[in-house]
């Protein structure tokens, strides 16, 4: 393990449309555990963000707390991060939104900060349609504090202490399709592959867009019997759909094999083409996508992909009807009245 | 005597005085919570203050919605003495059967009863001292409506149009008032009318209108307004530019976030696009409420969120971030009685302590204090300066009784010339001049350190904001020295915030006062009532009212002055710990044997009587314990 990240950059590094190379959107070094899932992660992030082409700076990172929210420090330098309390990062995300909807919200949390103690902001950021990108780091268990079972581990299972998991498992991605995200996936930090397409999707999508991301525990929870291992995960991986992101300014050479692929277009004109690999998936339907991750669930699988898309949702901005200037930029000459309809405020209280 | 009960003629058992008394007295109305009594009682208080004569309400209401004894209290004065003056009312309006036998009781000595006289008092409801205003009301309105909701409803305008009588109020003005209240409504002008009309003309007939108690126009009132703090609050923070709320209703609060939201639908739309320039967003629970405030801070708009006891208790993790990183965010706190769920609806100040230190670990809050509308406006549309100039969390200390009572005061104030105050924020083009960006460097050497807003450089100023220990430079750190240093400018920055704090205002009588009273908020409204009472006394008074923590020098200053041999100084607050008093002690090192403590904590706004005689009680006190020590 590096203890000092290194600023050589090759030459002959490719560059993005903004002349910007994958290192700079690289962030501080990862104290991570080595071989974190997390950091598989945050390599497909800074892969996603430079393939898209964001412009750093133009986005806000957010997290709560937790070794999963320590990860939007090791991506995007040149943004803004909010590390905030544990749970609370919905919270601190919908008031940083709603102040300037201009901005990309890339959110990291664990599945102890929304399982658990935030369980109740994660369940009303769904509801509230805030566009942003949710993601869940998930390797159900508590790895700050040494290996305690999270709410995501499955029921029966053993942690390293050989602690046994005794009540339901909370399944996110069931919660997020019944609470109304208008995006909701699942991936695996190990299968970068399937995680990039579905994080360029998921950042160009507006609305609510939620990815749990099965991101094994190499320290606490990586022993047989843990259905979070690295093992376990690539043995019972399945995958409802494999996506591909087309941006919007590339054409679109292949031809849509209508019976195995779908082609979605995204708000911004960005095409998300998805290419089935169940037969009876449909990705506009989201009670069909909790029964089959039940389904798979039963069976002892995992299943990943996309769940469910609703390219047109609204997102808060919409359904409030806020002015389309950011909310942050607004002067004093539209937010204060002035003294002359103070004086009418005044006689109504005569 | 003769049973009021069946004789509706008045008789009148004894005067309070032999003279008239007039313009100086309390109507307190006693009603059932969900039968529409609270605009009558609002329009027979509007009335007096436009005859020109100083009024003040209070609702005393409990925590349901329908069906609680309620009291609605009218203090009537031309003295301007507008807080509670305690004891018994002049005239009682028993609406209330569940709770009659209490208001019989407190009648003051030849004050008056005002009843429905449907069904006959029974005989140990009758006492000889007082007297006895019968109206059958009940049958009044059986007889005049069929609808069950107006029968029950114009019961309480009829009282209004009864008193108008008796009291000899204008009763144009009051139809006026009608006309005005009913605005688009007309349809409900003329049956509002006639109710006023049903009660003025039975009053009439009946008693010898008007009694020996009555109101007389005057000119006293000049532009001020009868408003309640929490209207005032949520339209400070229009003008104040707040433009993002997160919130969970919690009484006594609620009417601040609608307020805000009423006056935003007005005055907040963009004009072109007819587009919301605010958000306001209801969520989950309080702990969320002062997330949405924190992020829209950190984001750089102005933001918001209004609780109340519990609420603060939630809110107090967020409190410590927002502390720690620095963020503006202004906390309206409309205190009631608590611990726990307490007396949800009844007016406390016991929340000085838990707000001042508000979360784990070494932390300190900025407080306001507003005692009046007037101040609430100011004051609020103030926070979101003094927020964004030392990037900290500000608490607005309100309480039930500033925030949801009609007070009587100076009007509403806005300077076109005034500019918001956005503090120590850089722009893409500051940061392109400075040489090195620290987000917690402390460059002018006050405490507060420049921030920067994301999406403002592409390449400069970026920093990751956390509640961890961090360096100048926001990295995180576990050095000791870095977070000593940072603790320290923590320290050296609430200094800086006197600077930018309202100080306290300060009265002093012409002689050498022998008593220094020191109050903030609602306590402050019965103390010109109390000076005077004290100077019957033969006391003088000086008097202090706190505006803000951290604490003014002025306010040590006032205090060693006023503690010299012979001399007192009293805190005078609206909890039972004495809080205010161990937030001086504790902050200004004051020998706590300086400070008596006169505290009023049953809920109920603190009367004046109350304070003249816990002040009269401590002086004998000193002086037995003078004599025998």
């Amino acid at each position: 393990m590096s203890f000092i990240k290194s600023t050589f950059r090759h030459p002959r590094l490719p560059v993005n449309d903004l002349g910007l190379t994958y290192r700079d959107y690289e962030g501080a070094l990862s104290t991570l555990c080595a071989g974190c899932g997390h950091d598989s992660i945050t390599s497909a992030i800074i892969q996603a963000c430079h393939e898209l082409s964001i412009q750093p700076s133009e986005v806000a990172k957010l997290s709560g707390i937790g070794c999963s929210s320590k990860a939007p420090n090791y991506f995007l330098n040149k943004a803004h991060g909010f590390n905030s309390v544990h749970g609370r990062m919905p919270s601190v995300a919908t008031g940083a939104n709603l102040a300037n909807q201009d901005l990309l919200y890339l959110a990291m949390s664990g599945d102890g900060d929304s399982a658990s103690i935030g369980f109740g902001q994660f369940a009303h950021v769904v509801r509230r349609q805030l566009n942003m990108v949710y993601m869940v780091a998930n390797n159900g268990v508590y790895g700050l504090t040494k290996g305690q079972l999270a709410a995501t581990a499955d029921k029966g299972v053993k942690n390293k202490a050989g602690d046994l998991s005794l009540f339901t498992d909370i399944d996110l991605c069931v919660m997020a399709l019944q609470l109304g995200a208008s995006f909701v996936a699942r991936s695996f930090s190990g299968d970068k592959q399937q995680l990039v397409p579905l994080l360029k999707a998921a950042m160009s999508h507006k609305g609510f867009a939620f990815i749990d991301i099965v991101s094994p525990c190499v320290t606490f929870n990586n022993h047989s019997g843990s259905t979070r291992s690295y093992d376990y995960v690539h043995d019972h991986i399945t995958t409802a759909a494999v996506t591909d992101f087309v941006p919007v300014k590339k054409e679109i050479t292949s031809s849509c094999d209508s019976g195995e692929s779908e082609d979605v277009c995204l708000h911004d004109g960005s095409i998300m083409r998805i290419k089935k690999l169940q037969t009876d998936y449909d990705c506009s339907n989201a009670s069909q996508a909790i029964v089959d991750i039940e389904k798979h669930k039963k069976a002892g699988d995992i299943l990943t992909g996309l769940f469910y898309l609703e390219p047109t949702a609204s997102d808060f901005h919409e359904i409030n009807d806020t002015n389309d200037m950011p909310l942050n930029k607004l002067t004093q000459d539209s937010l204060c009245p002035g003294s002359r309809v103070l004086t009418g405020i005044n006689d109504s209280f005569r | 005597m003769t049973n009021a009960a069946k004789n509706t003629e008045i008789e009148v058992n004894s005067k309070i005085t032999d003279k008239l008394l007039i313009n100086e007295f309390v109507v307190r109305f006693a009603n059932t919570n969900g039968t529409g009594s609270a605009s009558a009682n609002n329009m027979f208080a509007k009335a007096i203050l436009r005859m020109g004569i100083p009024v003040s309400a209070k609702n005393i209401f409990p925590s349901n919605i329908q069906g609680m004894p309620t009291w609605y209290e009218v203090r009537i004065s031309e003295k301007n003495y507008l807080g509670r003056r305690g004891g018994k009312s002049e005239i009682i309006v028993a609406m209330n059967a569940q709770s009659i036998d209490d208001d019989i009781m407190s009648v003051q000595t030849g004050g008056y009863l005002l009843y429905d006289s449907s069904r006959a008092l029974l005989d140990s409801q009758i006492r000889a001292d007082i007297n006895y205003l019968g109206i059958p009301i009940s049958n009044i309105c059986l007889k005049e409506y069929s609808d069950p909701r107006q029968r029950q409803l114009f019961k309480n305008v009829i009282y209004v149009g009864a008193l108008a009588a008796m009291l000899s109020m204008d009763f144009t003005l009051l139809k006026g008032l009608v006309r005005d209240q009913f605005k688009g409504k007309e349809k409900l002008i003329t049956p509002n009318i006639y109710a006023l009309e049903l009660g003025y003309q039975f009053a009439n007939e009946h008693f010898i209108c008007p009694l020996d108690i009555r109101v007389e126009s005057r000119d006293l009132v000049s532009n001020r307004i009868l408003v309640d703090g929490n209207t005032a609050t949520g339209l400070g923070a229009v003008y104040g530019g707040a433009t993002i709320v997160g919130w969970y209703p919690i009484t006594p609060s609620t009417s601040v976030i609608e307020k805000f939201a009423s006056y935003c639908q007005r005055l907040r739309i963009d004009p072109a696009s007819g587009k919301k320039n605010y958000a306001i967003v209801q969520v989950e629970d309080e702990l969320a409420a002062i997330g949405v405030a924190i992020g829209a801070g950190w984001n750089g708009a102005r933001a918001f969120t209004a609780t109340s006891g519990p609420g603060v208790s939630l809110m107090t993790e967020f409190l410590g971030l927002a502390y720690f990183t620095e963020i503006p965010m202004v906390l309206v706190n409309v205190q009631r009685s608590g611990p726990s769920t307490g007396m949800p609806t009844r007016t406390q100040q016991s929340d000085v302590l838990a707000c001042a230190y508000a979360s784990h670990g070494d932390t300190k809050q900025i407080l306001l204090f507003p005692d009046s509308p007037g101040e609430c406006f100011e004051i609020t549309a103030q926070a979101f300066d003094i927020a964004d100039q030392l990037q900290t969390p500000v608490i607005i200390m309100s309480d039930l009784d500033l925030g949801m009572n009609d007070h009587l005061s100076e009007e509403l104030v806005w300077q076109d010339s005034r500019e918001y105050q956005k503090g120590k924020v850089l722009s893409a083009e500051q940061l392109d001049e400075v040489e090195v960006f620290g987000r917690y460097l402390d460059v002018d050497d006050d405490g507060i350190c420049y921030r920067t807003l994301p999406g403002t450089h592409p390449d400069k100023g970026a920093y990751f904001n956390r509640g961890t220990s961090r360096n100048h430079f926001a990295g995180y750190t576990e050095k000791s020295a870095d977070y000593v240093d940072n603790m320290e400018r923590l320290t050296k920055k609430f200094s800086t915030a006197i600077h930018f704090l309202p100080a306290p205002e300060i009265t002093q009588s012409k002689q050498t006062a022998q008593l220094g009273l020191i109050f903030f908020g609602t306590s402050s409204h019965p103390i010109t009532e109390a000076i005077d009472h004290l100077k019957e006394h033969g006391l003088t008074t000086d008097t202090l009212r706190i505006r803000a923590f951290p604490f003014h020098q002025n306010i040590e200053d006032f205090i060693e002055e006023h503690s010299l041999s012979n001399k007192q100084v009293f805190v005078i607050e609206q909890n039972r710990d004495a809080q205010m008093k161990s937030l001086l002690v504790n902050e200004l090192q004051i020998d706590p044997n300086k400070l008596a403590s006169i505290l009023s904590f049953d809920g109920l706004p603190v009367t004046s009587q109350f304070i003249v005689e816990a002040i009269l009680g401590k002086l004998a006190q000193r002086q037995i314990n003078k004599k025998t020590g």
